[in-house]
């Protein structure tokens, strides 16, 4: 069964305008703080009511205000955990755990491994625990869907990667419709099958996570899966190629059709870094000092002028890159994309 | 100012602050020796003040628990127009003389009040009877226990309000089992204040109720009355009221201190 939400309604600086539907498996909405993306979960367990909307779960109509129907959000079998958990603070874990129902308790706190955890209060456990027991607590509710809030960002990054791993296991496991609202494209394409991007209160694509990184519909998205996007005016050229004037100062070139302003988009693993412009293929090059060397396990990501290049950490010790250095990055014309400016 | 001098000041206005608070009610119990001061607690004029007060008090604390805790939570927790007057109008009896408050009640619930007729159809009198107590005091008291009601509410997150309801509480049980047990520190605060503030209670209640003893003449109203009568019987009184509403201190104190959510001894203190 699947969920079927449509919203409509006043934010504070936007309109909330949005379809969606979740089918039994992970859909996460990908979205800088602020695009709407926590309302539309209280507007699904019924803690906010919009303006406009229609929530339902196959026949059962949980909203609609266009026939008066709105069920109170203790009747609609929601699981919610909230950003930061929102564990009772007077309450221990197991009565926590047993608010949401009391039937399966133990059956959760053995399967979260929580049960040494029992009796201890919110207050007096980790981050990572206190998750644990918001799952457990939302599953004791015996959800039809699950919506989770910013799941990881109350994590240390220690934790973070390795709850991800738990948590995705899970969810697969479950096989409940779910919502996972994040502000993080990394988590939002570890945790779910498809990814909706939603920006100001409107979603802006929607697919799979490397649907989205390959095919990105306009500069925000692709800036938002991690791409660079540098602002120009684009102006066709011989040989079927566009050209563009980038607003950074330099000259690039795409094999994309392109006229007037335009984003460029490059992602930094399409970018290569040498000492000297290199006499190949690639027919754009950046010639700047390193702004920025960042290592991330075998990886380096190094910022050259407006760019950033993901290499490997052995290119970066090969080359004896370091901050200062002037090098090239140089990056294809069929690497470079032309998207409309968002 | 040198920073000494500046120092010595503030030092000097403290201790100057200090004394004058505590001198009175050290001499209230040096007055009299303690022994006297028992004895003359027996007295029939004692015996009958302090059952009216206490009778009185606890039927006015009953009733501001019972109605005032629901509408500080309404009060708190929901929007709506005129909610900041609503709040307002409860405040206004913390700024209102006494006095003032005694002649509104007659002219409200008095015999040629705004409702007299209403209730003397009824055939209920309530200005000089024991009710009439129970609504000075209520009055007068009241918003001593509902203002900080409010803000203890207020500063429960909503969050766990609406995780409540997700989970299938409806608002009613939330409010038992979630709002009620976070505000606890604050309510049970408020609660002492108020009846401290009870104890009391003096304009009001000879304004409305007038000063029969048995009947309406509570311990501080029995103070005056004896102030002309017995002087010791009256320090004896006030030694008695004193050590209640120390107890009641200590006790707002120790619960503040107990709770995470802390208890603001100030009505009007807004907590975030």
């Amino acid at each position: 069964m699947a969920l079927d939400v449509s919203l409509s309604h006043p934010l504070r600086a936007f309109e909330l305008e949005l379809e969606l539907a979740v089918e039994p498996g992970v859909l996460a909405l990908v979205g800088p703080s602020g695009a709407g993306k926590t309302s539309v979960l209280r507007a699904i367990a019924g803690l906010l009511r919009p303006e406009r909307g229609r929530v339902s779960l196959g026949e059962d109509v949980w909203l609609d205000t266009a026939s008066g129907v709105d069920i109170p959000p203790e009747q609609r079998r929601v699981g919610l955990v909230f950003q930061e958990y929102a564990l009772f603070p007077h309450m221990t874990v197991r009565q926590n755990v047993a608010y949401g129902g009391r039937a399966r308790v133990d059956e959760l706190l053995a399967r979260f491994r929580i049960e040494s955890l029992a009796d201890a209060r919110p207050a007096g456990i980790s981050g990572g625990e206190r998750q644990r027991v918001a799952l457990a607590r939302a599953l004791a509710r015996d959800p039809v869907v699950l919506l989770l809030d910013e799941p990881l960002s109350a994590l240390d990054a220690h934790t973070r990667s390795h709850v991800r791993a738990e948590l995705r296991e899970l969810l697969l496991e479950l096989a409940l419709p779910t919502l996972v609202v994040t502000h993080d494209f990394e988590d939002a394409a570890a945790l779910a099958d498809r990814v909706g991007v939603l920006v100001d209160g409107r979603l802006l694509q929607e697919g799979a996570a490397s649907e989205l990184v390959a095919a990105p519909e306009n500069a925000f998205v692709a800036g938002f899966t991690g791409a660079n996007v540098l602002r120009g005016t684009a102006t066709a050229v011989a040989g079927d190629l566009t050209e563009v004037a980038l607003d950074a100062g330099f000259t690039a070139y795409s094999t994309d059709p392109g006229e007037g302003r335009v984003a460029l988009a490059v992602y930094p693993w399409e970018i290569s870094i040498a000492r000297r412009a290199p006499d190949d293929s690639a027919v754009n090059h950046v010639r700047a000092p390193i702004a920025s060397i960042v290592a991330l396990g075998n990886r380096a990501r190094v910022r050259v002028g407006p760019v950033t290049a993901e290499v490997t950490a052995r290119s970066v010790e090969r080359l004896e890159l370091r901050e200062g250095d002037v090098v090239v990055a140089s990056f294809k014309a069929t690497g470079a994309r032309l998207l409309p400016v968002a | 100012m040198s920073v000494r001098a500046f120092n010595a000041l503030l030092w000097g206005a403290t201790a100057l602050v200090l004394c004058f608070l505590v001198l009175p009610i050290v001499a209230v119990f040096l007055r009299v020796p303690p022994g006297q001061l028992v004895d003359q607690l027996s007295s029939e004029v004692v015996r009958d003040a302090l059952s009216v007060t206490l009778k009185t008090n606890l039927i006015a604390l009953a009733l501001v628990l019972g109605l005032g805790t629901p509408a500080a939570y309404l009060l708190a927790t929901r929007s709506f127009p005129g909610r900041a007057l609503a709040i307002t109008l409860v405040e206004l009896p913390l700024v209102l003389p006494p006095a003032v408050a005694g002649i509104g009640l007659l002219a409200a619930f008095g015999r040629a009040g705004l409702l007299g007729d209403e209730l003397d159809v009824l055939g209920i009198r309530i200005g000089f009877t024991q009710t009439a107590v129970v609504f000075a005091v209520a009055f007068v008291a009241g918003p001593f226990y509902i203002r900080p009601a409010i803000a203890a509410f207020e500063a429960v997150d909503t969050t766990l309000l609406g995780a409540s309801r997700t989970l299938g509480a409806g608002p009613a049980r939330t409010f038992a089992r979630v709002a009620l047990p976070l505000a606890s520190g604050g309510l049970s605060a408020g609660a002492a204040l108020c009846f401290a503030r009870g104890l009391g209670e003096f304009g009001a209640t000879i304004m409305f109720a007038g000063s029969l003893q048995g009947v309406t003449q509570t311990l501080s109203l029995a103070i005056y009355q004896e102030f002309d009568l017995n002087f010791d019987t009256a320090l004896a009184i006030s030694a008695l009221l004193i050590l209640v509403s120390g107890v009641l201190l200590l006790s707002v104190k120790l619960v503040a201190g107990w709770r995470s959510t802390s208890a603001s001894l100030i009505p009007f203190a807004r907590s975030s």
